[in-house]
């Protein structure tokens, strides 16, 4: 594509694919040089790291016994929870996920900071089933997946519920007004049809959507 | 990866032996997921299940085909099968990108799919990069088709009759060599692909791309559904009395998910 000054770019584009990398066809040589290069650039005081997500669960049982699991994504979300519903009274921490990607790393303790960048998990001492997560991380796209695996795949489900709560910029909600004018912090929700209670705000209308690991 | 909604009478798969396959390439100004869009609308297809899959970048909102209240609270995700099946048609559409390294896991489950699943043939709609058009190419249609050798032998007389234009092939070496030639479709996500491997997996598969770049790419997506109508047939195109010209545009159904895409409304206080 050519611009006003007449130099030549190229467009970013929606097809979401590299030319190099649909072009490339790897041979074993090739596959070898670069996953040398890949264990050079995550080598670092002799800690490999990679995109694997670990889940460390405190307790001893194989699987968590969950009715209600609530999922606080994002450091909103997670503030919320510290400031209103935990105390080290009512909630026990019984879990921590361990992973590293571009934007942050988490550790395997559990005693952090708010400023910190963690995924913990607390379960209510007077009903363990009621499991809850704080995830103040960003959890990369492809390891979402395996994160819902990993957590789910923990847990043996008795009619569970999950509420999952998360917060989204004013600026990215689509209205025919705008967003000036808009009166926020607002609430709004998505349920499968499986929910059959009642629902405390607005659901979200469309073309608003949920994306990441709110919507993984 | 295929799995189907629960409709209350138990969970049986259902059956598209036979049905013809249609899917969108996320491709440069997603036009195939567009004309998709216009023909799930349209058609009020019925949504019969979503893949489960960890290759594309997770999203979910409420129905973007809404007409009512009533049916707008179910909730959509990035990879859902919609059926027709009167028509034979079974439709998947996409609504998220890949995620990086991803997209060959995802092309070799789907056409595992589409063998297992017995459908007779895929329709993959997609795009390429305007810009990158030769001085032969930048004349005449943007509009290009592909057939794998099985679907030429059954079809390929019909592209002829329609006077369809053929995806040009690509010098391997410009400059260097003319002889050898490959397929190139810059902008076109998986299609080429997904193309290639059903050629050598005997899957009958069509390709229907057009050229265009990014932008508002409504009008793009109206001239490839057009395109895919004047083949399959979906919608009866009616002579308009006024012109004596056929103009089907006006029957595709805009969906309600499509508002706002270029963003919200101005501030009062800007002016």
């Amino acid at each position: 594509m050519a611009t006003f000054f007449g130099e030549v770019v190229v467009a970013p584009s929606r097809a979401g694919l590299d030319e190099e990398e649909e072009a490339r066809e790897e041979t074993p040589e090739d596959r070898e040089i670069r996953r040398e290069i890949e264990k050079k650039r995550y080598r670092q005081r002799g800690e490999i790291k990679d995109r694997e997500i670990q889940v460390l669960w405190s307790c001893a049982e194989e699987s968590l016994v969950c009715s209600r699991f609530i999922v606080a994504i994002g450091r909103n979300a997670a503030a919320f929870l510290s400031s209103f519903i935990l105390d080290s009274v009512c909630w026990e921490v019984i879990g921590v996920v361990k992973l590293w990607n571009e934007w942050c790393r988490t550790s395997s303790t559990t005693n952090v900071l708010p400023t910190d960048s963690f995924c913990l998990f607390y379960r209510l001492i007077s009903d363990p089933t009621v499991l809850l997560c704080q995830c103040s991380c960003y959890v990369a796209e492809d390891q979402q997946f395996q994160w819902l695996e990993k957590v789910f795949g923990s847990m043996q489900k008795k009619g569970l519920q999950v509420t999952i709560l998360s917060t989204c910029p004013v600026a990215d909600y689509k209205t025919q007004e705008s967003t000036l004018t808009l009166v926020s912090p607002f609430l709004k929700a998505l349920k499968t049809k499986e929910f059959q209670e009642q629902v405390c705000c607005p659901l979200l209308e469309q073309p608003n959507i949920v994306r990441d690991l709110p919507a993984a | 990866m295929f799995i189907p909604c629960d409709r209350g009478g138990g969970s049986v798969a259902p059956d598209f032996k036979g049905f013809t396959l249609l899917m969108p390439a996320v491709s440069v100004g997603n036009v195939g997921q567009l004309a998709i869009d216009l023909v799930i609308s349209t058609l009020d297809m019925t949504k019969v299940g979503y893949f489960y899959t960890d290759c594309l970048v997770p999203m979910v909102g409420n129905n973007p085909y809404a007409t009512a209240e009533e049916n707008s609270v179910e909730l959509s995700i990035n990879a859902e099968v919609y059926s027709l099946p009167s028509k034979k048609l079974v439709v998947l559409q996409i609504r998220s990108p890949f995620i990086k390294n991803k997209y060959r896991p995802f092309c070799e489950t789907l056409l595992s799919w589409v063998k297992s699943s017995k459908c007779a043939r895929v329709v993959l709609l997609s795009s390429s990069h305007a810009y990158q058009r030769d001085d032969e190419q930048l004349l005449g249609t943007p509009l290009r088709y592909l057939l794998t050798p099985d679907l030429e032998k059954a079809v390929g007389g019909r592209m002829k009759e329609l006077n369809w234009k053929e995806m040009e092939k690509v010098a391997a070496y410009p400059g260097i060599n003319d002889t050898d030639k490959v397929l190139h479709i810059p902008g076109g996500g998986i299609t080429k692909l997904l193309f290639t491997e059903s050629c050598s997996e005997g899957i009958q598969m069509a390709v229907l791309l057009k050229f265009c770049s990014e932008g508002d790419n409504i009008p793009d997506a109206f001239v490839l559904v057009n395109y895919l109508n004047e083949w399959l047939q979906l919608i009866k195109s009616e002579v308009s009395t006024n012109n004596n010209s056929t103009d089907p545009s006006s029957q595709w159904k805009i969906p309600s998910s499509w508002r706002l895409l270029f963003g919200n409304g101005l501030p009062p206080a800007l002016f």
